[in-house]
């Protein structure tokens, strides 16, 4: 199969102005499955600008978004998450009141049959499903090392296991492709190294195709099999990892002295 | 295994509506009439607090115009029991008494009160969709004087069965008491009925928040965006919401109207009443179920209690309020239930 043809993910020369300012010009990327591609880019570049277009936050003013053949373009959020799109947030996102355990289970919701009538009869389906969604959540908190954590409210966790769960939560929804917009943001340098690990083994244990932004060019460059970089919404490079880091336009753009990289 | 699990179906609701017959049967001779009054207010404050707690406390949208959903409930239920009483039975007394042929039209105007008010409520429910927080809430309490407003312009309630007979529906249904308020209901709520449908409020609220779909619901409230991004259809949960909650407020404005000293009128569900109800949901704290009832029940005792001092009355709520606010702001419970509160746990 020819990987361009067959991408999981395709967009197509997306852009996307606010007023005056054009915040994403002419994007474009393939991700394949079970890739695992970086996006790059200084403060303000447009990074979570297109996480936010490819999840139904903003609609692009031109462009296409194909997830597994299916157009995207104009559907709301939710329904986007239906055809297997899930994302973190930068600034994490939980439900903050409710516990561990109900924050992955909400996820598991959509793909939940059991309706209103079910529910308040408590029939047997709904008391099926009930047993079905907590296991799922245990297990993706088992996963996580959060299991211990369930009861408490999400609120009260430690940042490092607020961006885990949050990922947990991503996963509950049984995505094809997951978003994670600055997972180790805030992270010590060993939170970071086990937080590595972790994605490797979402595309493994998972299948998921995974799109990152990440500042830490340690992590990006370790993990990642492709990397874009954005300079005010325009992709300026493109490609493997290693090309990457010795095209001159991202140094001059982004990375600075190319000794820091490394 | 299917016996077990069709009694845990079935038995809250058999346990309520036993409490039901139970205070239907005490009313008259253990329980004083003050105290059957009492209890009444109780359980229709009960069902408007829990109800309007799925839609300000489960999905965090702010609506004040719950005693509108409560009008529009009354009110047709009021037209059902007091007009139909005159064509079926051709006065409004003849059939009173538990379960005979007028308490049962009274319950029917009350399911009906309560679809109107879901009508209602789904068209409130609406501009949710793209309304949040402060301006929401001046819609809902546009919704309620409206509906004061036209409420104060209808007509006289007409007096006798050949009035009745003659009017057509049109005239019936606007033939409502204007500002003077729609007299001469009968009364047919008691106890039974009261406590049947604080039954089913508590049992559908219940169930809904400890269930995936009431998951869902308390999402919205936590956190929209996220929410749409684990694939929660918010804007559809938010006015399931608001139909769910203006039907139960519907019903218990049926059941409002037909108790006894009580006055149907539009100032008496204006917004001061909406406000009563807000209260009682930030008190118990948004998204308890039992602490609604709790703020319920003490709301609607603590009136009684500061009636000897009737002049201190209004300043020391106010002031238990404020205090509230400032201690607790969470209100009593949180969104936790009484049974999972900690210090019970210990």
């Amino acid at each position: 199969m020819a990987q361009a043809v067959s991408a999981l993910l395709s967009i197509q020369h997306v852009s996307i102005s606010f007023g005056g300012l054009k915040a994403v010009s002419d994007f474009s990327l393939e991700l394949p499955e079970h890739g695992l591609y970086g996006l790059i880019g200084p403060n303000g570049a447009g990074k979570t600008t297109v996480f936010n277009v490819l999840t139904g936050v903003y609609r692009p003013d031109t462009g296409t978004i194909r997830l597994a053949g299916q157009d995207l373009i104009g559907l709301k959020p939710h329904r986007i998450a239906w055809f297997g799109m899930s994302r973190t947030f930068q600034n994490i996102r939980l439900f903050p009141d409710l516990s561990v355990l109900d924050n992955v289970r909400i996820a598991c919701h959509l793909r939940a049959k059991a309706g209103f009538v079910s529910t308040m009869l408590r029939l047997r389906s709904h008391r099926e499903e009930e047993r079905i969604i907590e296991e799922k959540s245990r297990r993706l908190l088992a996963l996580f090392d959060l299991a211990e954590r369930a009861g408490e409210e999400a609120r009260s966790l430690p940042y490092g296991d607020q961006r885990r769960l949050e990922i947990a939560r991503a996963l509950a929804t049984e995505p094809k492709v997951v978003l994670l917009d600055e997972p180790a943001a805030g992270m010590n340098p060993k939170e970071t190294h086990a937080l590595a690990a972790l994605i490797r083994r979402l595309r493994t244990e998972f299948g998921v195709a995974i799109l990152l932004i990440e500042h830490d060019m340690g992590l990006v460059m370790e993990i990642c099999d492709h990397v874009t970089v954005l300079d005010y919404g325009v992709t300026i490079a493109s490609g493997e990892p290693a090309a990457i880091q010795r095209d001159p336009r991202v140094i001059e753009a982004y990375l600075g002295e190319p000794t820091e990289v490394a | 295994m299917m016996a077990r699990s069709f009694l845990g179906a079935v038995a809250p609701l058999a346990v309520g509506f036993a409490l039901a017959v139970a205070l239907h049967l005490a009313a008259g001779s253990l329980i004083a009439p003050f105290y059957v009054k009492l209890l009444m207010d109780i359980g229709i404050n009960v069902i408007l607090a829990v109800s309007l707690n799925l839609v300000n406390g489960f999905t965090g949208q702010f609506s004040i115009g719950h005693a509108g959903f409560m009008a529009v409930g009354g009110y047709a239920a009021g037209v059902i029991t007091y007009y139909g009483s005159f064509l079926l039975f051709g006065n409004t007394h003849v059939a009173e008494g538990w379960l005979t042929g007028g308490d049962l039209l009274f319950v029917g105007g009350c399911l009906f009160g309560a679809v109107l008010a879901a009508l209602a409520g789904f068209v409130v429910g609406l501009p949710s969709l793209r309304l949040r927080g402060d301006y929401l809430a001046i819609v809902t309490l546009g919704f309620g004087e409206i509906l004061r407003v036209l409420l104060q312009r209808t007509g006289d309630v007409l007096q006798t069965a050949e009035q009745v007979e003659k009017a057509g529906v049109g005239t019936l249904a606007t033939s409502l008491g204007g500002s003077l308020g729609f007299s001469g209901l009968p009364y047919y709520t008691d106890l039974f009925w009261v406590y049947v449908f604080v039954t089913i409020t508590l049992v559908v609220a219940l169930r809904l928040k400890f269930s995936s779909l009431g998951r869902a619901f308390l999402s919205i409230r936590e956190n929209e965006i996220a929410a749409e991004a684990v694939g929660v259809n918010t804007t559809r949960l938010k006015v399931r919401a608001f139909v769910l909650a203006a039907g139960f407020a519907g019903i218990a404005g049926g059941l409002f109207a037909h108790e006894i000293g009580t006055s149907l009128n539009p100032r008496e569900l204006g917004f001061q009443k909406s406000f009563d109800v807000v209260i009682m949901v930030v008190l118990g704290g948004m998204g308890s179920v039992s602490g609604a009832v709790l703020a319920a029940i003490v709301l609607t005792l603590l009136p009684e209690a500061l009636r000897g001092f009737s002049e201190f009355r209004m300043p020391i709520y106010a002031l238990a309020l404020i205090l509230m606010m400032i201690l607790r702001p969470q209100g009593l419970l949180g969104l936790r239930e009484i049974w999972e509160m900690k210090w019970l746990k210990r």
